[in-house]
């Protein structure tokens, strides 16, 4: 657990920012300029805020009522940076073992399992300047693992490469959550990334927290949906694989009874994060008949936040929560309230693949 | 190659690349931690020792040697001091030493302090963060990165250090097989009649001396740039 407040003065520019992030991915997300490096840096240590306390698992790694400032190399806090930051005289393997030198633990992380997971034993012999994008960054992922950290920071991990290198990588960080329990502090603008990765979630606006809370929480909730970008809206549900049908489908059973969606190559009975996108859900006042839509969700109104670009209207579908976004003109015309039973619709072919992810919400 | 010379042409040489060598040697840790500072530090007085560092470069080599004489001759304020302790620089080749490893400074000091300059400070960092204190991201991120530069300076250095004249002559005089350079020498054998052939030979030496000092530096620069793109 990483409890964190601090403040700090830049011309121009203050930062004032507290949260507490549990175990598992804490998505720190907000627009360039935002202080989210800041914040970051500073956990790492290449930053001394002005005031505050930063504490890891008890142990403070800086407080400024008693003047303890830990040093980067004695904090135990591994750091996976933007541009990889590979070291270029070094082989891969040397790169990957640089930590564990300085680790606290020798027989910690096991290194050919880090390798495993993260795809890179046919690099070990290169130099970083031989290396794809993606490559440098799985590799600079496993370097900051294999030192060793109490917590693990990661500054844009995927802001450098192309949607196609970002795809490759995604399913090695999820494995990494999953995998080592790890706790990860993920500083992003990529709602797509956010919502695929992060178990909690701390929205940071002009060097303040905005909201801070558990990723399906802050996700669903209308009144955050701005900030994430109304596009980006949408709900996060937690899925698992029941049958591989014939026709293409696959029917995951969810909290909000079944779904189907096409075919996600992945095994039966494996748990999925679907990120329902607000703009793909329609509301329907009864079961509609005759159409082509295959999901068909029966949900309550919680609640109806209207705002620029629509009309939000959050849905308690079973223990799960959807959200919709439609226009004005419709809301009036179904007449829509809380507490009102509608019929929300999903297509099967609306869930993009970039947005179904591995693991539990 | 000892036919080739006469025993005081071929004690001027081997003189000349001990005086360099031990010029080259004995400054280049000063030269690391100067150069070091001047790149990553920021102090006060950072100015002035940038400034003084390269003040030989600057100076009349006559104006250097002649401070040098004042400082450290026998009753020079630092040449006093050090007589107690037995270490005499005047008119010894330990004279020449000195004269010629503060000429060569600036070029040694100029040379790795771009290499460093050329290090990302992201990657010391980086090292940091990964549990390395401060010595250890010097000694195992930093000077890898800058050794083909600090080669590269010693190189500059030694051929500058070979050269050297003014500053040594005006400081330890010209006394064959003790401070006669080859620089010393050659002016030597030319204020003599019929001493050009050996001067000839000697300027032979020195032009090839110089030439590789030239070309191993050429390769080392172009070593450095290979090592931080990393291919």
């Amino acid at each position: 657990m990483l409890k964190l407040a601090i403040r700090h003065e830049f011309p121009g520019f203050a930062l004032d920012a507290g949260f507490e992030a549990p175990p598992g991915v804490t998505a720190l997300f907000g627009k360039s300029g935002s202080g989210k490096t800041t914040i970051v840096n500073a956990v790492a240590g290449l930053m001394r805020p002005d005031q505050g306390r930063i504490e890891v698992d008890g142990l403070i790694l800086s407080d400024s009522a008693s003047g303890r400032f830990l040093p980067p190399h004695r904090r135990g806090v591994g750091y996976v940076f933007q541009e990889g930051r590979l070291f270029p005289h070094l082989t891969v393997r040397q790169n990957l073992l640089y930590g564990r030198w300085f680790a606290r633990m020798k027989d910690g992380a096991r290194f050919s399992r880090i390798v495993d997971l993260l795809g890179i034993g046919d690099l070990l012999a290169r130099r970083p300047g031989a290396l794809s994008g993606g490559e440098k960054q799985r590799v600079a992922l496993g370097r900051a693992i294999l030192s060793n950290p109490r917590l693990l920071l990661m500054d844009e991990p995927l802001a450098a490469l192309d949607e196609a290198r970002k795809a490759e990588i995604l399913p090695y960080l999820e494995r990494l959550r999953d995998e080592t329990g790890l706790p990860i502090l993920y500083v992003s603008h990529s709602a797509a990334e956010v919502a695929r990765l992060a178990t909690t979630i701390v929205l940071i606006e002009a060097g303040r927290v905005l909201a801070a809370g558990p990723a399906a929480t802050i996700l669903s909730d209308p009144a955050t949906a701005p900030v994430l970008g109304l596009r980006e809206a949408g709900a996060i549900l937690s899925a698992r694989i029941e049958a591989q049908e014939e026709d293409g489908l696959t029917r995951l059973a969810t909290g909000a009874g079944p779904v189907w969606l096409s075919r996600i190559t992945a095994a039966e009975g494996s748990h999925l994060r679907l990120r329902i996108l607000a703009q793909d859900v329609m509301l329907a006042l009864q079961r509609p008949s005759g159409i082509s839509a295959l999901n068909v969700l029966p949900v309550t109104v919680r609640d109806v936040t209207p705002g620029e670009g629509g009309v939000l209207v959050r849905l308690e579908a079973g223990d799960e929560v959807i959200l919709a976004r439609i226009t004005a003109r419709s809301t009036a015309g179904l007449g829509l309230a809380p507490g009102m039973r509608v019929y929300a619709v999903l297509k099967a072919v609306s869930v993009a693949p970039g947005s179904i992810g591995t693991g539990g919400p | 190659m000892t036919d080739w010379l006469t025993p005081e042409e071929w004690q001027a040489v081997v003189l000349s690349l001990r005086v360099s060598s031990v010029a080259v040697l004995a400054s280049l840790p000063f030269g690391v931690l100067v150069a070091y500072a001047l790149a990553r530090w920021r102090f006060p007085g950072h100015g002035l020792l940038n400034g003084l560092v390269h003040l030989p470069l600057v100076l009349p080599p006559v104006v250097t040697g002649y401070l040098l004489l004042l400082s450290f001759g026998r009753r020079g304020t630092i040449g006093a001091f050090l007589d107690q302790f037995g270490i005499v620089f005047a008119f010894r080749w330990t004279g020449a030493a000195l004269a010629c490893g503060i000429m060569a400074f600036p070029l040694l000091v100029r040379a790795i302090r771009l290499s460093i300059e050329a290090v990302d400070p992201k990657l010391e960092q980086a090292a940091a963060t990964l549990g390395a204190s401060r010595l250890w991201v010097f000694a195992t991120v930093t000077l890898p990165l800058i050794l083909p530069g600090i080669f590269a300076g010693m190189v500059l250095a030694f051929a500058k250090a070979m050269g050297e004249f003014g500053a040594t002559i005006t400081f330890v005089s010209n006394i064959p097989g003790q401070t006669q350079t080859l620089p010393s020498a050659i002016y030597a054998f030319l204020q003599v009649p019929g001493g050009e052939s050996s001067a000839a030979r000697l300027v032979l030496v020195a032009v090839a001396v110089a030439m590789a000092a030239l070309f191993l530096s050429e390769w080392l620069a172009r070593s450095v740039a290979r090592r931080i793109s990393g291919a």
